[in-house]
This record gives C-alpha cells, structure tokens and sequence, in this order.
C-alpha cells in the first residue's frame, strides 16, 4: 500500500530531465506512474460504485436524546427507553415527505408483526402531514419522536431518510440499514436483531 | 434512488459540469418530494457575536453537505445541510470549540464529512506529496545549474 | 438528407484519417518516400469534410429535423436560435462531433501552412493527429454516432433544461473544447519530433502558437466559467475545488508550463526533451479531465448522466495515446539532448524554476483530486477541499509569483544579478510594505491572504519593468502579450486574496422595509412582485443599497420556478462597483412571512476575472505578434522564390 500511494504521489512531476549520457530509469518514470493512474481508474470504473455515507457510528452507544411526540397518539422517543428495554429495537428514521419510505411500510408492518418493536423518528415533519401518512401506510411505531432539525439524525450519523438501525438492550446501535427495507431485506434484519440480542 | 434529492444542488453540480464540459444532462428534474418544514433557526441566520459567526463560517465552508456530495455546508440549499448549519452555530454559541465539532461530526460520518483531510496512515502520502514535489523540484534544478555553472 | 450526408461523410473523413495515418507511416521509410506528397492534401481534405458534417449537424439543430435521435432528445423547435445553435454542442455526441471537428481542421491547417519543419517530422506529426483523430472517429461512429434517424419522429423535441439556457453555455463548453483539442496539436508535434529525434527550435517555433492559442482559450473558458458558477450558484463563491473545475484547472496549468518551456526552446534551444515530455502531459490533462467527467467516477459529480460505457471508451483512448507516447519517450528521449546550458542567474533559469513550480501544482491538484479514489480502493472514504488545495499549492504558487517580479527582466543564459537588484528591490520592498501594511491594520484575516496582497501589489509594478527604457511603439506585441498576461496575474491575485480576507456576509430574515448593514452598504428591502419570464415565473425582491448621501442602487434578485421540466432556480442580482460588488439573493419566505435575504459585499472580486481577462489578452498578444512574424517570413519567402521562378533557376 506504502508503495502503491508513493506512486500515486509523483502522478504528474515529469520526471528530472534527462542528462546526457545517462538516461537511466527516470525517462521511464512518467509511464510507470501512468500505469498506476490507470490501475487505479480502472479499478474505480469496475468496483460497484459505493455511494453511500456509512455511519461511523455503529457498535457505539446512542447518544442521549429526548424528542417531543411527533404523533397524537404515540409518545416520543428518549435514549432511556432504548436502555430500558429487554430486547433489540429497531430505531427507523423517516418522515412523510419521503417516497421510499412508503415504500418500505409493508416491511415495517411484517416486522411489527413478528414482534420487533419499532420507534420511529420523523425527520422535519408536521403534525397533520405524518398523521395523513401513518392513516395510509400504517403504524408500525411504538413511539414516534418529532426531530425538527435532524438533531437525532446527525448524532447517529445517519445522512438521509429513510434509515433503519438495530439497537440492542443496553442501547448499543449494531447496524445500520441505509435505505428503504426491501422484502428481501428482511431476513437480514432479522437476523441483525437476532445478533444483537444475543 | 433511496432519497428525494432536493433539486437546487444537484443543478448546480449539472450547471458547473455543463459549463465545463459539453456533457450530455438528464432532462427531467423530477419533482421530487421535499419537507415543508421552515429551515431550522440558525440554517439561515447568522450568530449575533461577529467573531463566533466568523468562527462558524470558516467551520462551515470545510464541512461536506451529506446529501449534495460535492458542496459544503456553507454552500447549499438542501435541508440537511441547514440543519448542520444550525448545530455548528449552535454549538458555537455554547463555546464549543471548531475542532472538537469537527470531531463530533467526523465520530459520526467518517473523515468524509471533512474537507479538510485528517492527518492519518491514510492520508500521509497526500501531504508527503508536497514535500516529495520540492525535493525532486531540488533535486533537478541543481543538477541542472551545476552543469550550467561549469559550462 | 443532411443527416446521412453529414454520416457520409464523417466515414470519408475517417478513411481519409485511417489512410493520412497509413501513408505517414510508409512514407517514412526510405521505400515509401514517393507516397509523403499526398499527405499533405489529405490532411485538409480530411478538415474540410469533417467541418462540412459539422455544418450538417448544425444545419439540423437549426431547422429542429425531429427524425434525428439527438435533435429530438436536447432541442425543441420553440427554442431562441441562439441555443438551437448551442444545442449541437450541449451534449455528449455533438460535442464529440465538436472535438473531432477542431482536431482535423487544425490539422489540416498545419498541413496547409507549416513550412518551417522538417518535412519528415511534418509527416510524422500528421500521422500522429490523424492515429489521434482515428481513435475519436471510431469513438463517434460506433457509439456515439450523432446522425442517428429515429423510426418515428416525435411531434416536438425535450428541450433543453431551461436552466441551462444561458449565454455561458453557448460559449464556454467550445472555448474550453478548442482549448483541450488545441493541446492535441502540440502533442502531435511531440509525437512527430520525437519519431524523427528532431527536437529543436524550429519544431519549437512550429508548435508555439498552437500551445499559445489553447491556452488563450484555456484561459477564457476557466475564467468565464469561474464567473458563471459565480452568479449562479447562489452563495457568492467562485471556485470549489470541485473534481470537474479541476479538471478544467489542470491541462491550463500544464499548458502554462508548456508555453514558458516552449518559448525556451525556441529561443535558446534549451529544454529539449522537458518540452516534448509537457507536449506530451498537456494532452493528457485534457483527456484525463474528460475521462473523469464523463466517467462519473468521481463521488462529486455523480449527480449528471454518466455513462460507464463511454468513460470505458474514453479510458482505452487515453490508455492508448498517452501509453503509447510515454512508451516512445522511455525509448527516444535519451536520444534528445538537453540542449544549449543556462547559469543559475539567467532568463531559462527563472522559466525552469516557474515550470517546475507548475508542475508541483498540477502534481497537487492532481493527487487531491484523485486521491479519494485511491483511499476508496481501501476502503476508506476522504474528501479532500479548500483547506488542503489553497494553503498547498500556495506553497508553490507564492514563490513561483516571488520569482516572476525577476525573471521577465533576466538576460538569456547568462545574466548579474546585480543588474536587475535595484528595480526588484523596490518591488520586493513594496510587497512586504504592503503585506505588513494588511496585516497591522486588518486583523485576523490569514496569513495567506495578506502575502497575496502583498505579492499582487509587488508584481504588479514588477510586471511592467521589461518595457522600461523601451521604445514603446517598436516594442514587439509577444513583450506587450508577456507584460499584460503577467500584469493579469498580480490582478487576479488581488482580486482572489480580496475576495477571502474582505467579503462581508449578512443573511437576514425581511420584511419590506426592513434595513440590514453589509460592508458599507445600508440595504433596504422595498417590495416584492410576481414576473413572468418567457418559460418561467419569479418573485422579485427589489433591493435598495445606499451608501453614505449617494444615490441608491436598486438590486432585483429573484426566485424563479420553471414549469417544464419543473425546477427552481434562485437569480441573484448584482452591482458592481470600481471598488467591489454588492451580492444580493433572495430566499425562501419564512413561517412569520419574512423573506430570507442573503447578502455579499466583496470588495474588488471582479478583479480576479478582470484579471484572467487581462492574462488572455497578453496571450493573444502574443499570438498574433507570432503569427504576423511567421506571415512576414513566409510571404518573403515566396516572393525569393517566385523571383528565382521568374529567373528561370
């Protein structure tokens, strides 16, 4: 690796002009670094492009918050539940605004029913806008927290809506799903939930 | 597509590549879903005390907006990047120091978050390249004078 | 019609390119030396066809032909003329069409008029532009043909995103096309020296005003382009160091190495193969630009149409061309002396230290700008802005700029210093006054900033030295071209140092009437409307600005909301002044019904594009004080040989 970006280093410098007489390896420099240049592209044009910003923050303990009730019917959301409880939760960040998550209900719905407890935390949302979406895509939540400025948001490091993260009992995050959970997703969200509980 | 892109900085990053390169765009800007929330208090407004604004700003415009990928903070509409906008000065006004939340962000998102590159393994041979340049640049310009003195 | 006729012939042109190749090979050898006459006709022909499919192509954005694919797909009939026009080369396969088209015309005219050269390494040379040119022809007709019909034409075209209907798009893309295809030239040129191991003075002579007039255009489209984003985007910046603008940013900076090193060539027949090698990473940059722009490899620009196919095709070009041209340097340039010797006092000298100063900064932005590519390979994600590529490359900048108060006033190979003291002195004395100056008396604005100032202010006296105790009127326009470019520098230096130490902010929620303070002004919001532009609405603010008893400015930025394809765009106003201009934009209204006005006061920010205005016109200058010489010599040569015609020898 040392070598590879001590290549990467001396990209562009043309190499010492020649001195007569004595060519030697610097003339061959240039397309030496040009081969690693296109090592390293092509490798970037081949590789899946990995556009998503993971939180660094996993396997770390949620900080501590406390949110309003973003719904009428469901209380809001504080880290000490997460710490009270006796089984992973899962913490979904959304909000109605947000096609995908709609898109995502029907899981949330399934994993609700199978018993996994779910708090939500609605992202610059208002009232009546999250109670027409709960109305139509259902209410999985257990809680739902009412975030205004993202404030929760940015202290797990999650960057967009929706997120879903598994928290265990002693209210350490252990995964991040990033995105609308598919119906193929949901095995191994079950399976992170399982990890965690263990 | 997982996120409704706001339409303002992704534009921007189309106007800024066309007007450098002829390249071919994509015409519908879907109309995106976006929140009706007004931006959070201090997306838009600046602190009162000049020097703890002043302090902000030269914060903000080295934090990458998370949703707009090539602009920071200081530079973009999108909601997000308000929110952040309004952390940093609120935390400023609480005495915070710029570092320590740069840290804070770059706990939560990685170095990616930071414009300016944290010096780590990683990132050595970006600022050994300076030092790499000059010493070549030395190494080439007196080989070459030697020669031109004697000559 | 037109479109098969504009394919029809863009396949001609590819065999005559397939064919100038051939022939430039064979004719190189001692056997094929009888084929080196058609070379030349070829290489126009092939220019004069391509430009005739370029004309198709245009033809059909003008008249709006539905049955051609990219007509339907980026043009609509209702569209004003001026971005019909703009529309051929506001996508991606007539923009190829575009490079193509510079390419071989140019081509074709170094075949006309080139006489200086060797002939050899003038065929050498055609040869390499039309290898050149062939890989962009096989790029274009196999996939990215522009003529493409469409079985059933649509009743109207998509249209071009109206936000990209502004004058800069009819006018930067092909500025800065004109740049990048100009560098193939003098790649060309490289190519064809190195072949014939014929690198001096007049191959030095030959490629100048090439290098001389991509870089003239270089230099437009960045500055134009840098403004552009300026009054666009919103928030009063200028330059992001964004992977696309320095994508733009490192062929100029090459081709400014490029420029020096050639001057010296040709004068001094120093720098011989660290001419070639430039030539040779000149093109590169532009190539290497475009690869990561179309390639979308880069996480920043991911947000447009990228298509992997085409970054794929413009990957092998690059693999193929600038491979092949290091591989012939590894094996010629040891054969390519260094030339004529330079003391460490003397003109090659400063122009070596300047070049090799470039170059660590096109090394820096280079390296930064791809440097997230390479921590991503393992796993790591970085980004890499501001505060790495300003103080950075300062570090190359700020000596390289210490260095030009001196070098114009050099003598050839050998100089005193002595000589040049007294006037650098006073240079030097003033830019630390002044940086000392800034310092004391505008607390807390950088260190950077503050020794920009004082550069600025040192070169700009510094650059106008060389035409002390000159003849102003018989001073040659190429030292009028070299005193301009470098005056433009210290203005945009200023400008740029200004901008960042001085500008003052003021984001403020408003009601009509309601006053704000930025900088000197008293700003004063008085109404708000609803207009109505040709495919848009908007709410206007109008701003008053008033400073001290004068007359007010009035400020009208507006929110605009465009209807098909839907999209907002916020307009901002501004005024400029001798002394800076006034930055006014209009947000969005608040919950209480106060609007969310930003405000910039920038003290002297149109200097930096004052200034890159300035550093072209020295460049064109110079080009046309070079072109006159080379008319003058070769009419002169014409008529000695008309004469000996005439005499019967």
């Amino acid at each position: 690796m040392a070598e590879k970006d001590g290549l990467m280093n001396q990209t562009v410098t043309p190499p010492p002009a020649p001195k007569p007489r004595k060519p030697g390896l610097a003339l061959w420099l240039p397309l030496i670094l040009f081969g690693g240049f296109l090592a390293l592209v092509v490798y970037g044009l081949v590789r899946p492009a990995d556009r998503e910003v993971v939180s660094a923050f996993i396997d770390k303990p949620l900080p501590a918050f406390d949110l309003p009730p973003a719904s009428a019917d469901r209380p809001g959301l504080s880290t000490a539940e997460f710490k009270a409880g006796k089984k992973p939760r899962l913490l979904n960040v959304f909000a109605s605004w947000c096609v995908p998550c709609a898109v995502e209900s029907p899981q949330l719905a399934q994993l609700a029913q199978l018993g996994v407890e779910i708090d939500g935390v609605a992202i610059r949302d208002r009232k009546d806008d999250l109670a027409r979406f709960l109305a139509t895509n259902g209410n999985p939540f257990v809680r739902i927290g009412k975030d205004d400025v993202s404030q929760v948001q940015l202290a797990i490091g999650s960057s967009g809506v929706p997120e879903t993260f598994v928290v265990d009992a002693k209210g350490v995050i252990r995964y991040q799903h990033i995105g609308a959970i598919q119906p193929q997703d949901v095995p191994l969200i079950l399976q992170k939930l399982a990890e965690a509980a263990s | 597509m997982r996120r409704p892109i706001q339409i303002v900085p992704q534009i921007v990053v189309q106007i800024v590549a066309a007007l450098l390169f002829a390249v071919a765009l994509p015409f519908a800007q879907s109309a995106q879903a976006q929140d009706s929330l007004p931006p959070a208090p201090y997306a838009y407004k600046q602190l009162a005390d000049p020097q703890q604004e002043a302090k902000a700003q030269a914060l903000m415009e080295t934090l990458r907006c998370l949703k707009c990928q090539s602009q920071s903070i200081a530079d973009s509409d999108a909601p997000m990047a308000g929110d952040m906008r309004h952390q940093v000065r609120m935390r400023i006004a609480a005495g915070e120091d710029p570092e320590a939340i740069r840290g804070w962000l770059i706990e939560r998102y990685g170095d990616y978050v930071s414009y300016t590159p944290q010096v780590k393994p990683i990132t050595w041979p970006l600022f050994g390249a300076p030092v790499v340049f000059l010493a070549l640049a030395a190494l080439l310009l007196r080989g070459r004078f030697r020669k031109g003195d004697r000559a | 019609m037109i479109a098969e006729l504009g394919l029809a012939l863009l396949w001609m042109a590819a065999a005559l390119a397939a064919l100038q190749l051939i022939a430039g090979v064979l004719a190189l050898r001692p056997q094929g030396a009888q084929l080196a006459g058609i070379i030349r006709p070829v290489a126009v022909m092939q220019g004069v066809l391509v430009l005739v499919s370029f004309m198709a192509l245009i033809d059909l954005f003008l008249t709006t032909d539905l049955s051609v694919k990219l007509v339907a797909e980026n043009s609509h009939s209702a569209k004003p003329f001026i971005f019909k026009l703009a529309g051929t080369w506001g996508n991606h396969e007539g923009s190829m069409l575009l490079w193509v088209t510079i390419m071989s015309v140019a081509g074709g005219f170094v075949a006309l008029i080139e006489k200086r050269l060797r002939e050899d390494t003038l065929i050498a040379t055609l040869a390499g532009q039309a290898f050149v040119s062939l890989g962009f022809y096989a790029f274009l007709l196999l996939a990215s043909n522009p003529f493409a019909r469409l079985a059933e034409p649509p009743a109207d075209g998509n249209g071009l995103n109206p936000l990209l209907q502004d004058i800069g798009l009819a006018f930067h893309p092909p500025t800065l096309y004109v740049g990048y295809v100009g560098l193939s030239i003098a790649f060309s040129f490289a190519i064809g020296a190195l072949v014939t191991r014929d690198v001096g003075p007049a191959f030095a002579r030959a490629m100048r005003p090439w290098v001389l007039g991509a870089w003239v255009f270089l230099t437009l489209g960045i500055t134009a382009g840098s403004y552009w984003a300026y009054y666009t985007l919103g928030w009063g910046g200028w330059w992001f160091w964004d992977p696309v603008e320095n994508a733009s940013l490192m062929p100029w900076l090459a081709a400014t190495a490029l420029l020096h090193s050639v001057s010296v060539l040709a004068s001094r027949n120093a720098l011989r193969a660290w001419t070639v090698m430039l030539g040779v990473v000149a093109f590169s940059m532009s190539m290497v630009g475009t690869f990561l722009v179309r390639s979308g490899i880069l996480t920043s620009v991911h947000a447009f149409a990228v298509d992997p196919t085409r970054g794929g095709f413009i990957l092998a070009l690059l693999a193929i061309y600038i491979g092949g041209a290091l591989l012939l340097f590894g094996l010629r340039a040891s054969t390519v002396t260094e030339g004529a010797r330079f003391s460490f006092v003397s003109r090659e000298a400063a122009l070596v230290f300047n070049n090799v100063m470039l170059c660590g900064v096109l090394g820096i932005v280079l390296l930064g700008t791809l440097y997230p590519l390479l921590t991503e390979a393992f796993g790591v994600k970085v980004s890499v802005g501001p505060p790495y590529f300003n103080p950075v490359s300062a570090i190359f900048v700020l000596p390289m700029l210490a260095v030009l108060m001196v070098g114009p006033l050099l003598r050839w190979r050998q100089d005193k210093a002595g000589r040049v003291s007294a006037p650098v002195a006073v240079c030097a004395l003033l830019a630390v006054l002044v940086f000392a100056g800034v310092e004391a008396f505008a607390k807390g604005i950088g260190i950077l900033p503050a020794l920009g100032i004082g550069i600025a202010a040192g070169l700009g006296v510094a650059s106008w030295l060389p035409l002390r105790g000159r003849n102003l009127a018989r001073t040659p326009l190429p030292i009028w071209g070299m005193v301009i470019a470098h005056f433009g520098v210290a203005v945009a230096l200023f400008g740029m140092a200004s901008e960042s130490a001085f500008s003052t902010e003021r984001l403020a929620a408003m009601n009509p009437g309601d006053s704000q303070q930025v900088g000197p002004y008293t700003v004063t919001l008085t109404g708000m409307a609803p207009v109505a532009g040709p495919n848009w609405t908007a709410l206007e603010a109008t701003v008053e600005a008033r400073y001290g008893g004068a007359a007010p400015m009035i400020l009208h930025p507006q929110a605009r909301t465009f209807a098909s394809p839907p999209g907002n765009r916020t307009e901002s106003a501004l005024k400029t002044r001798w002394n800076g201009q006034l930055y006014a934009v209009l947000g969005e209204e608040g919950e209480d019904g106060r609007w969310q006005m930003r405000f910039w006061w920038k003290p002297f920010v149109p200097m930096i594009w004052y200034g890159g205005a300035l550093i072209a016109l020295g460049g064109l200058l110079a080009l046309l004080g070079r072109v006159a010489a080379d008319v003058r010599r070769l009419i002169a040569t014409d008529k000695i040989a008309y004469r000996r015609h005439r005499q019967g020898r």
